[in-house]
């Protein structure tokens, strides 16, 4: 047998899996079906530009940024730190921060409800401790709580893979020619950690631009965010065209938006790691 | 060279080095001074404390125990950006993401020196280590010799007083490795910047330094000329390293006079106990054969290979297999009498 033959399994697997579903959504988008009368429009994509829906997608790539901020300003150290610890400790270190990831994604959003509420454990501090308890659930704040949260460890893992990576020999080349710790970081650690940046921050942005289930645990359901409104189209109105061409231009932002990230990542190294 | 060994101020001074890993002793109270414009050169196996010896002195690594000078004041806390040293390391430790010319520049603009400068000594390193036009290329667009040349550039262009280089040549097929001995030989004296060089290559240290220091198991076996180490190696160690050596056990009958293998001979040596037991080494083109029966070391040639410029033979005896370079030929299985001149013999006392 040829060794092409060995590919037809998972032609058939993508084909089933991946191809036809994409291809029905986009079918999905280009037609409607009003009673009895049915056919080709582009109407699902002209109504997706009235006001109320752009302010959907404005708030949710708002909301997505600033997740993606401060997972990026919170997870570089991090995976800093744990790449100058010592060999023995650097397992244990990552160990500890992708244990919580081995946990149910919904469960993780869950516990944190039971934190953030009302009569939650962290209002329960506050007080006990003569403080004003905060309104922190069903709020912006929670949902970007919730998205770092959920999302940072893949922030963390790629630049983490990436600094380990760099040759000891570059920084030391840094130091003897002059550089002292701080200008080697700026001139080496960080211009050869950019490939990690911008993997993890197409792998924090994706996720977070598009969830539902953060933001209607976290934001009870008072802030729509593009995610909810496709699950919305999808199981509650019924109007599975509109929803399909809500998930057609999301699918669309999401790949000119990783285009523009693969631009700046001249080796490809970032897209070689996921 | 003109006037043969030329002394002049020490520059550096490494003082009762001791550098231990966990329970491993790399380095055992090394003492060496290096002196201005000089090119000296460490030399040993690997693992001897060579390349732990240069990292000392570029402040990669701090001594356990012991003082390093340079110029008379102690550096040996001193942190690597602050020591006006610069390395070739071993694989070159090129920025991936720089080009050519960055690479070069990069001491100089973290020193802040204006735009029009850097671009004048970059362009003068770049014609100096023969890269002219190389400098929008990306590293990984270079050859190993290219890379190289860039590499001494990166630190050249800094004005060192002294440069370390860490087995730069290592990875560099033979050719181009002769050709770079030459050159960097050519810099160091032209530029009058004192050379600090890892080896583990005997024939490249002996061609390249005014000074050989010759390591073994972090101890300095010896310290001198290449000359002086190649003719008067001081001890087995070195004798054997450095070129082919015939080591033999000899008795020291007396003063000046030696016996190997049951026969006397004549020596240079003297200050040894009465019948003591030491290494005697003779090179390989020291050993003078002769048919006739001189009352020397009787054997066989056992073996015959032609050189080039001369044939070596290997000469089984009774107790010891000799290795013989000569330009004279004796066929296979001929028997021979090996004979040495007093100068040619060196006698050393046994290590252990």
């Amino acid at each position: 047998m040829k060794r092409k033959n060995y590919a037809y399994p998972y032609v058939f697997w993508m084909t089933i899996f991946v191809v036809l579903p994409l291809f029905l959504v986009l079918v999905y988008s280009l037609t409607f079906k009003n009673g009895l009368k049915a056919g080709i429009t582009l109407s699902n994509f002209t109504r997706f530009f009235e006001p109320i829906y752009l302010n959907v997608l404005l708030r949710s790539i708002n909301l997505a940024l600033i997740s993606t901020i401060i997972c990026l300003l919170l997870g570089y150290p991090i995976a800093y730190i744990i790449s100058r610890t010592n060999i023995k400790h650097r397992n244990t270190l990552i160990l500890l921060f992708l244990i919580p990831m081995w946990m149910n994604f919904l469960l993780r959003t869950y516990a944190w409800m039971t934190l953030l509420e009302k009569n939650g454990l962290i209002n329960k501090l506050l007080t006990s401790l003569g403080l004003s308890p905060l309104n922190i659930m069903y709020t912006n704040g929670a949902v970007v709580l919730g998205m770092v949260y959920n999302f940072l460890p893949f922030m963390v893992l790629p630049i983490y893979t990436v600094l380990i990576k760099i040759d000891k020999s570059l920084i030391e080349a840094a130091n003897d020619l002059g550089a002292n710790k701080f200008k080697t970081f700026l001139k080496v650690t960080l211009p050869l950690s950019l490939p990690g940046v911008i993997s993890g921050i197409t792998m924090v942005f994706m996720p977070s631009v598009t969830t539902f289930v953060i933001s209607r645990l976290l934001g009870g359901g008072q802030f729509t965010l593009i995610g909810n409104l496709i699950e919305q189209q999808f199981i509650n109105v019924g109007d599975w065209n509109f929803g399909s061409a809500i998930s057609i231009v999301m699918m669309l932002i999401i790949l000119i938006s990783m285009s523009i990230m693969n631009r700046f990542d001249k080796d490809k190294e970032g897209v070689n790691l996921w | 060279m003109k006037g043969g060994y030329k002394l002049s101020e020490k520059i550096l001074e490494l003082n009762n080095i001791t550098k231990v890993y966990e329970d491993n002793t790399v380095i055992k109270n090394l003492n060496l001074y290096v002196r201005k414009n000089e090119f000296i050169t460490l030399l040993g196996p690997s693992g001897c404390g060579k390349t732990t010896t240069l990292r000392l002195i570029g402040g990669f690594e701090s001594p356990t125990s012991g003082k390093i000078y340079f110029e008379g004041k102690d550096i040996t806390n001193l942190p690597p950006y602050q020591r006006k040293v610069n390395t070739v390391f071993q694989k070159y430790a090129l920025f991936p993401h720089l080009n050519v010319f960055e690479n070069i520049a990069f001491g100089l603009r973290i020193k802040k020196v204006n735009e029009n400068e850097i671009k004048k000594r970059v362009k003068n390193m770049l014609s100096l280590v023969n890269l002219e036009g190389f400098e929008s290329r990306e590293i990984s667009s270079l050859s190993g010799g290219q890379q190289q040349r860039v590499a001494i550039a990166r630190a050249l262009v800094n004005e060192p007083d002294v440069l370390l280089l860490d087995e730069p040549l290592g990875a560099l097929d033979l050719k181009l490795r002769k050709e770079m001995q030459t050159e960097l030989k050519k810099m160091q004296q032209s530029l009058g910047i004192t050379f600090i060089f890892v080896t583990h290559d005997q024939e490249e240290a002996l061609t390249m330094s005014d000074t050989v220091v010759v390591m073994n198991e972090g101890v300095i076996q010896q310290i001198g000329r290449p000359e002086d180490i190649y003719n008067e190696p001081k001890n087995a160690f070195v004798a054997d390293f450095i070129g082919e050596s015939n080591i033999i056990d000899g008795i020291m009958i007396e003063d000046f006079l030696v016996e190997i293998f049951g026969v006397k001979f004549k020596c240079v040596d003297k200050g040894f106990d009465k019948n003591e037991t030491v290494d005697v080494v003779i090179r390989p083109e020291d050993i003078t054969l002769s048919r006739e029966n001189n009352g020397k070391i009787e054997g066989y040639v056992e073996n015959v290979i032609f050189k080039g410029v001369h044939y070596e033979m290997t000469v089984n005896t009774k107790n010891y297999t000799f290795k013989i370079h000569s330009t004279k030929m004796e066929p296979k299985g001929t028997k021979v009498y090996l004979d040495v001149e007093p100068d040619n013999i060196h006698i050393m006392k046994k290590v252990r």
